[in-house]
């Protein structure tokens, strides 16, 4: 089967910023694809290329198994894009805003068009200056799921959006993921790239660091665990793999790596495990162990210390 | 213990306290509104002081004695110089300094309100809409701050062009023009750039667009100049009822009248207050007028690739049909009192006969609707140049993301700035050959008239295409677009007075085209132009198609 996107070694520069620096991507068809990464890290350049609204200086570039640049528009028929920051026009009304994109896009089903406007609570009637941030932001998510797109481009698509929407949102996603349907979505809100996406790439300063699954991505990481035994647990920082050990009398927490977690686990048992509370890696964590030492460049130590085990330095 | 009181003392009160209540940060603001415009303000100020001078300068050399000068005088006592120009108390003694009162101050006066209007709309509305001043606002700033701080920008680069003109013209040692004279003349700027930037503080409170304001500034300044250019042409009082006809009847380097510019004051001021008041009625963001709600569905029209330009086209196009129907209609009413009046000037009649044409009148109009095709060329820089603004608030990113190629897209817009210009150009016709025909009473004027508007509908373009092909290959050097509708007015207008050379006014479009219907028909530089256009079209496009979209 074509997946979906295909970048290899994707290079674009502006003037003398490097947005993008080698990227490499792989999007399967019918997936999820959580990217992932900080402001400025390329995120949206490489779906503007995608797009063939930029040119790229280097590397190639498959959407659907065509070239974005080359054959855009007969790719835009088959896909929806909702960007980060949605721009109206002041003088037309959301609605109308909505209907021009969908027809524009070419195929839309004027029944999901209105379900949608329903779910996400937006009155179409309004002028477009007269939208906030987040509704400007439904428009466009709107206008990208009434389509019958078979790859959806979302970057950042939910900033502006309320908790509530968020929910809707992530239901809308869901559904559209059953249909069959490819989706890329850039984010730096962990939590909804967790809730969603089969598969993570992070990129940081324009390449992709890490890719896989999240479950692939979970043994690069630690858990964190806290346990409360009958004995005290004394030989547990001797073990491979475990960091940062605080005992407290019968309370212990700790974090193990991933691979090393059943030796960690059956040193509590033999103790007489009274309780047990273990935070699996978050992509926070993820996320941290790539740009930790940018953190920590900016003063921020407390995550990162407790990561790397808390011990004082 | 003493010394201590003292300095704590000296501190609370040595340091003065920022003004609280409604003007709060103005002086702030000002520093700031010069900061972001110290380019563009230098740019308008020398510009404008640049074109009077060397004008000033060169009329010395194109017209070295008396005779030439009383030769001129002679020629421009014409209804359509007339309405061009200024009033003709300044022919009587026709020295460099008449010259400069009666060719100049008319038209620059316009240009420096248009220079204050666009100062006012960028520091006030726009910055409301796109949310900055609410940002501004939520700070230490009293309410009347901002359009305070905007109009005292515009005092300053009007009264820094005033000082221009005030110094310089004296100093060419040009005779005829008096450093008293050039005091007035450079305070009538001023007046005249205060009371337009109060007009567009109004203008600025009715609407929540920064374009609907601008242009509601830019109708109430295009009025003044038309009743003054038909009550000039007319010598009827008509001139009265114009902000620029009390200006130029200051007469200034012939009888250096002051008087009439208090009563331009006074009126500015009261414009401005009006606008301070009507600011306190309505929210920051918004207009006067609640906006409606809409239609919740689009058109199917607006799902095309021409319906939707058309929609986002359809305010401008149709506030430029009204303006230059009225003025084709202002200057075709003219053109029956044109044969009447110049029948007794003999000289006027060999010069004009020389021209060609049927009549008087026809000369009269083939001078004029230079001037309105010029208006139609600044129809066709917006209109061409409106993708770009699309572009660059983010607005085509997900329009040329759907179906929509980038050529369709750009070509929509393209489509709509060729038939909107040239539809201008029928209505201006339809606007000037029916009045032409009514006052003159022949009514085959009408078809001669409406045609020769037509003639420059291929002008119009050129003047498209080449805004497309700055627009596709450089968009950040878009606004190089306004070169062809300046150079064509300048020329067109300072041109014959600075007797420059053919050539200069044919590399205009609008020098090309056959000036009729005083002159005959001639297809070839139709043609020609309308080749141009279309390779220009065809090299924007083409330019869109291969460069990166700007995108923020």
């Amino acid at each position: 089967m074509t997946k979906a996107i295909a970048l290899s070694g994707l290079r674009k520069s502006f003037g003398r910023t490097t947005a993008l620096d080698g990227l490499d991507l792989t999007v399967e068809t019918g997936e999820v694809h959580g990217f992932l990464g900080p402001n400025g890290a390329g995120k949206s350049t490489t779906i503007r290329v995608l797009l063939g609204l930029l040119r790229a200086d280097g590397g190639t570039a498959r959407l659907l198994g065509k070239d974005p640049w080359n054959d855009a528009v007969e790719l835009h028929r088959r896909l929806a894009y909702v960007p980060g920051d949605v721009e109206l026009w002041p003088n037309l009304t959301g609605g109308e805003a909505i209907d021009l994109l969908a027809r524009l896009h070419g195929n839309h089903d004027r029944r999901r068009r209105d379900e949608l406007v329903e779910r996400f609570d937006l009155d179409p009637a309004k002028k477009g200056r007269a939208y906030s941030k987040g509704n400007r932001q439904k428009v466009a998510i709107v206008a990208a799921l009434a389509s019958d797109a078979e790859l959806l481009l979302l970057d950042e698509p939910t900033a502006g959006l309320d908790p509530l929407m968020e929910v809707v949102f992530q239901d809308v996603v869901l559904q559209a993921k059953r249909q069959g349907r490819t989706i890329l979505l850039s984010s730096h809100i962990l939590a909804q790239v967790e809730k969603l996406g089969d598969r993570v790439s992070i990129i940081r300063r324009g390449r992709v660091v890490q890719s896989g699954t999240l479950g692939e991505l979970r043994h690069l990481t630690r858990t964190t665990i806290e346990a409360e035994t009958q004995r005290p647990v004394t030989d547990l920082a001797d073990l491979p793999g475990v960091h940062g050990v605080r005992t407290d009398g019968n309370r212990v927490h700790f974090a193990v790596d991933g691979a090393r977690l059943d030796a960690a686990v059956q040193r509590l048992g033999a103790a007489g495990l009274r309780s047990l509370v273990s935070h699996p890696p978050t992509l926070e964590e993820l996320m941290l162990r790539h740009y930790g030492d940018e953190l920590a460049a900016n003063g921020h130590r407390g995550t990162g210390d407790e990561r790397d085990g808390g011990a004082p330095r | 213990m003493t010394a201590t009181t003292a300095a704590s003392a000296g501190t609370a009160a040595g340091r003065p306290r920022p003004p609280g209540g409604v003007l709060a940060g103005t002086g702030a603001l000002l520093r700031f509104d010069l900061r972001r415009d110290r380019l563009r303000l230098p740019a308008w100020v020398l510009g404008l002081g640049l074109l009077t001078l060397s004008t000033a300068n060169s009329l010395h050399t194109v017209y070295p004695t008396a005779a030439d000068r009383a030769s001129i005088a002679r020629a421009s006592d014409s209804p359509a110089v007339l309405a061009l120009t200024g009033p003709a108390h300044y022919l009587g003694d026709y020295t460099y300094g008449a010259m400069l009162g009666h060719r100049m101050l008319g038209l620059m006066t316009v240009l420096a309100g248009l220079m204050s209007i666009l100062i006012i709309t960028r520091h006030t509305r726009a910055e409301e809409e796109s949310g900055r001043a609410e940002l501004v606002r939520s700070t230490a700033v009293g309410r009347h701050a901002q359009l305070t701080a905007a109009l005292a920008t515009a005092a300053v680069a009007n009264l820094a062009l005033a000082l221009l003109l005030a110094a310089g013209l004296p100093a060419l040692g040009v005779p005829g023009i008096t450093a008293g004279g050039a005091l007035l003349y450079g305070a009538a700027h001023a007046a005249a750039g205060l009371l337009f930037a109060a007009v567009a503080a109004v203008a600025v409170q009715f609407t929540a667009h920064t374009r609907t304001a601008s242009g509601l500034a830019l109708a109430v300044l295009g009025a003044a100049y038309a009743l003054r250019a038909a009550g000039d042409a007319g010598g009827n009082g008509l001139s009265w009822a114009s902000p620029v006809g009390w200006l130029q009847r200051t007469y200034v380097f012939v009888d250096d009248r002051w008087w009439p510019l208090p009563p331009v004051l006074a009126l500015a001021a009261t414009t401005g207050a009006a606008a301070f008041a009507l600011s306190t009625r309505r929210d920051v963001g918004a207009g006067l007028r609640a906006t409606r709600p809409g239609p919740p569905v689009g058109s199917p029209a607006l799902g095309t690739a021409l319906g939707f330009p058309l929609r986002l086209h359809r305010g401008l196009l149709g506030g430029f049909a009204v303006a230059l129907v009225l003025l084709g209609a202002m200057y075709g009413s003219l053109l029956g009192g044109a044969d009447s009046m110049l029948k007794d000037v003999e000289q006027l009649r060999d010069a004009l006969a020389r021209l060609g044409g049927h009549s008087l009148a026809d000369s009269f109009a083939a001078m004029t609707m230079l001037v309105v095709a010029v208006v139609g060329a600044v129809y066709a820089v917006l209109a061409t140049l409106r993708p770009r603004a699309e572009e660059a608030a983010g607005r085509a990113e997900p329009v040329l993301a759907t179906g929509l190629s980038r050529t369709r897209w750009l070509g929509g817009h393209l489509t709509v700035a060729l038939l909107g210009s040239t539809a201008l150009m029928l209505a201006t016709g339809l606007g000037f050959g029916l009045a032409g025909a009514v006052s003159t009473g022949d009514g085959g004027a009408f078809l001669r008239l409406t045609g020769a508007a037509l003639a420059f509908a291929p002008a119009q373009w050129v003047t498209v295409g080449f805004a497309a092909a700055v627009y596709g290959w450089l968009p950040r050097a878009a606004p190089l677009a306004w070169l062809v509708p300046a150079y064509a007015f300048v020329i067109g207008y300072l041109g014959p007075l600075l007797k420059l050379p053919d050539a200069l006014n044919r590399l205009s479009p609008f020098g090309q085209v056959p000036r009729l219907p005083a002159a005959g028909m001639d297809w070839t530089p139709l043609a020609a132009l309308t080749l141009v256009a279309a390779a220009l079209l065809a090299l924007g496009l083409a330019g869109f198609k291969r460069r990166d979209l700007e995108l923020t």
